[in-house]
């Protein structure tokens, strides 16, 4: 066979190995077909492009004006499904379904609301108790599933839909049961539960941006201690990786599994917190899903399960979610938005593809090579092979 | 129980939409591809079937079964994506999955917009009629689906390759199987039974499309897939449960003694129940041994 010049190790080979660039080239494909589609039903992509910018910058390319609130308010709508999304991660490195974010979202949410409604309001200690049993509610919501895995072997995919609709009928039954609440809202919280923060909001004009991105950012943080540096994320990553292998070795696969289960919950159980004491000021009964669990785990998806990517990854799909009015008033359907969230989900899969094609890549440099150097190689391709 | 006879109509209105997608996902599973997109392949289904029969039902009066098999046609053609994604790229099958149910809530709505100028489509005049005893076609198509579910999976030597590809893809291809179109039908058999489901529920349960027209019918039967262990009859009586306990809900709410309850608690019930069961019927597990591992094609 002739060794041509493309059967070398390249550039293309060095970017289709690293998931990170994948990620991105993934979410700029999503964008072009959006904008494709934008065209083809007739509206101006421009306007999609300019909405974008005027969340992420505050910048109104149309009117020259500049409004950092966007930026706050983009930052806001980020936070829970960052949370979600490393909910749906951390199950994910052990293995673990996880679709019960939604579920262990409002178990938080409910927790928190709770919380704000009863606690008697001292200043700080009020939403840190708040946010604390919002984390173990959520925990508990969430080591249920894994509980239920480990000893029943119920399926975590099962129960945790299961459990999304109960915590979610649950919730609006015991919200309604607060003196003053009707059906949908119950009676405001007092001042010192809500995260607001003004420094935050005079920095943005006024959002709703709140405490609850240094929850987020904190969680991140921890999640990356947790699984990169510690045993028990070695412990976990190795359940993910192979259960066999791993008991063999000597881990506890059913506790990792339930524990794994009750920190997914708890950064759930955060999120929920976090919409309710940050963005509203008065306890939600709960007329539908959020979705905040089913929307972090794209986060999670494209961010790979790292907690960097799923940072970054949902500061991309809160954008997406908080452009929706500035589209609207640029006549662009706001619909445009979930479809490029599920075009990038779906495009994910060319990461696996990209890895199908560098296997190939890698067979056809190791044919050419062997051509040119006839019985040198006849080592290395033994340990190929191996 | 006379009042059971009355609810049946009801329960089987509502178990068929769930029972002929568990099929469907019991399909896809057995072969080895988990299909998590069945709630967005129902919704596919649903937009396809409403849209279609508002602008036939003028036109012809098999508009109703012209717009079921155009869902079914959508669910078709949508879950090649999945089946793409996941049989030939060997990608991890949640992803597409996850992806697809998201392109499904905004693709409809925005066709919805596109087409007619709101977030849902316009209302049809007439539904499905249910036929004698009160019971809708639907019913019928269901078990016929099963019927033919169970015979082909059991009956036919497509079945038993497509059970060899579910339980051990190696041993499948080294007998001259070509797994990964057996893979691919499954799939799309999948697709087609989750968007003529979403068709039969739009048509029965309600008058036009919106996003919350499916709301979770697509879990419940992913769920009742591995509650009835992956078999037909098992996945039917999943699919009836279910079905039962939310008419039970929808009935109990309106009897006087039961008053004192809050309507939560009935909404509830159905998914308790489900819980309750799964974890009394537990023990091994019953799940395909290949579902939802990629499969490589052989080592070269």
């Amino acid at each position: 066979m002739k060794a041509d010049s493309s059967a070398k190790p390249g550039r293309i080979d060095t970017i289709l190995a690293n998931d990170k660039a994948v990620s991105l080239i993934v979410v700029l494909l999503g964008l072009f077909l959006g904008t494709i589609l934008v065209a083809l039903v007739g509206k101006n992509p421009a306007g999609m492009y300019s909405a974008m910018l005027q969340t992420l910058t505050g910048f109104d390319i149309d009117r020259g004006t500049w409004n950092s609130r966007y930026i706050g308010e983009w930052l806001t709508a980020s936070i829970p499904l960052i949370l979600c999304g490393l909910s749906f991660g951390f199950a994910s490195r052990t293995g673990l379904f996880n679709i019960g974010a939604e579920g262990q979202y409002i178990a938080g949410l409910t927790a928190a609301q709770f919380v704000a409604l009863y606690f008697p309001p001292i200043p700080v200690l009020h939403w840190v108790v708040a946010l604390l049993a919002a984390a173990l509610a959520g925990a508990f919501w969430g080591g249920l599933v894994g509980w239920l895995k480990a000893k029943f072997e119920v399926s975590e995919v099962v129960s945790t839909i299961l459990l999304n609709y109960i915590a979610f009928f649950l919730s609006r039954w015991a919200s309604m049961q607060i003196p003053g609440a009707n059906t949908y809202k119950t009676p405001n919280f007092p001042q010192t539960a809500t995260l607001s923060s003004p420094f935050l909001e005079s920095l943005t004009n006024g959002s709703r941006l709140n405490l609850g991105l240094w929850v987020a950012i904190i969680c991140c943080v921890i999640y990356w201690f947790i699984i990169e540096k510690t045993k028990l994320g070695f412990e976990l990553r190795a359940t993910g990786l192979n259960k066999d292998a791993a008991r063999c070795s000597g881990i506890k696969v059913t506790s990792r599994i339930t524990i794994s289960m009750i920190f997914a919950g708890m950064f759930a159980g955060l999120a929920g917190a976090v919409v309710a004491l940050g963005s509203f000021g008065y306890g939600r009964v709960l007329g539908g899903l959020d979705n905040y669990g089913f929307n972090g785990i794209a986060a999670a998806l494209v961010g790979n399960n790292t907690a960097g990517g799923t940072f970054v990854a949902g500061l991309l799909f809160g954008m997406l979610a908080s452009a929706q009015p500035l589209m609207q008033s640029r006549q662009i359907p706001k619909e445009i938005t979930w479809i490029i969230s599920g075009l990038v989900v779906v495009l994910i899969s060319l990461r696996a593809g990209a890895r199908l094609f560098l296997d190939w890549r890698a067979k056809k440099i190791a044919r050419a090579s062997e051509d040119a150097l006839p019985g040198e190689n006849a080592q290395p391709r033994e340990d190929r092979n191996g | 129980m006379g009042s059971f006879a009355a609810m049946l109509p009801s329960i089987l209105m509502i178990v068929s939409p769930i029972l002929i997608t568990a099929v469907g996902g019991m399909i896809c599973e057995r072969s080895g591809i988990v299909n998590i997109a069945l709630e967005g392949l129902m919704g596919i289904g649903a937009f396809t079937a409403a849209t279609v029969h508002y602008f036939l039902e003028p036109l012809t009066p098999y508009s109703i079964w012209i717009a079921l098999l155009a869902g079914l046609a959508s669910g078709m053609i949508v879950s090649l994506i999945h089946a793409f994604a996941s049989v030939t790229l060997n990608a991890d099958q949640v992803i597409s999955g996850t992806g697809i149910n998201l392109l499904a809530t905004g693709g409809t709505t925005f066709l919805s917009q596109v087409i007619f100028r709101m977030e849902r489509t316009a209302p049809f005049r007439l539904g499905m009629m249910p036929g004698p005893g009160g019971i809708y076609p639907t019913a019928w198509i269901a078990l016929a689906v099963v019927f033919v579910s169970w015979y082909v999976l059991y009956r036919r030597p497509f079945g038993l390759h497509l059970r060899a590809c579910g339980e051990h893809p190696q041993a499948a291809a080294s007998a001259g199987l070509n797994v990964q179109r057996t893979r691919y039908i499954a799939v799309m058999i999948s697709g087609a039974l989750a968007g003529l489901a979403g068709g039969c529920l739009v048509l029965t349960q309600t008058i036009q499309y919106t996003v919350n027209t499916i709301n979770g019918a697509g879990y419940i039967a992913l769920a009742a897939v591995s509650f009835g262990r992956w078999k037909p009859a098992g996945v039917s009586a999943a699919s009836l449960l279910f079905g039962t306990a939310v008419s039970l809900a929808i009935y109990m709410v309106n009897i006087e003694s039961l008053r004192f309850l809050p309507s939560e608690f009935f909404s509830v019930l159905p998914y308790v129940i489900t819980l309750v069961t799964l974890v009394i019927f537990s023990g091994r597990n019953y799940a395909p041994r290949a579902s939802g591992q990629p499969y490589e094609r052989g080592g070269s």
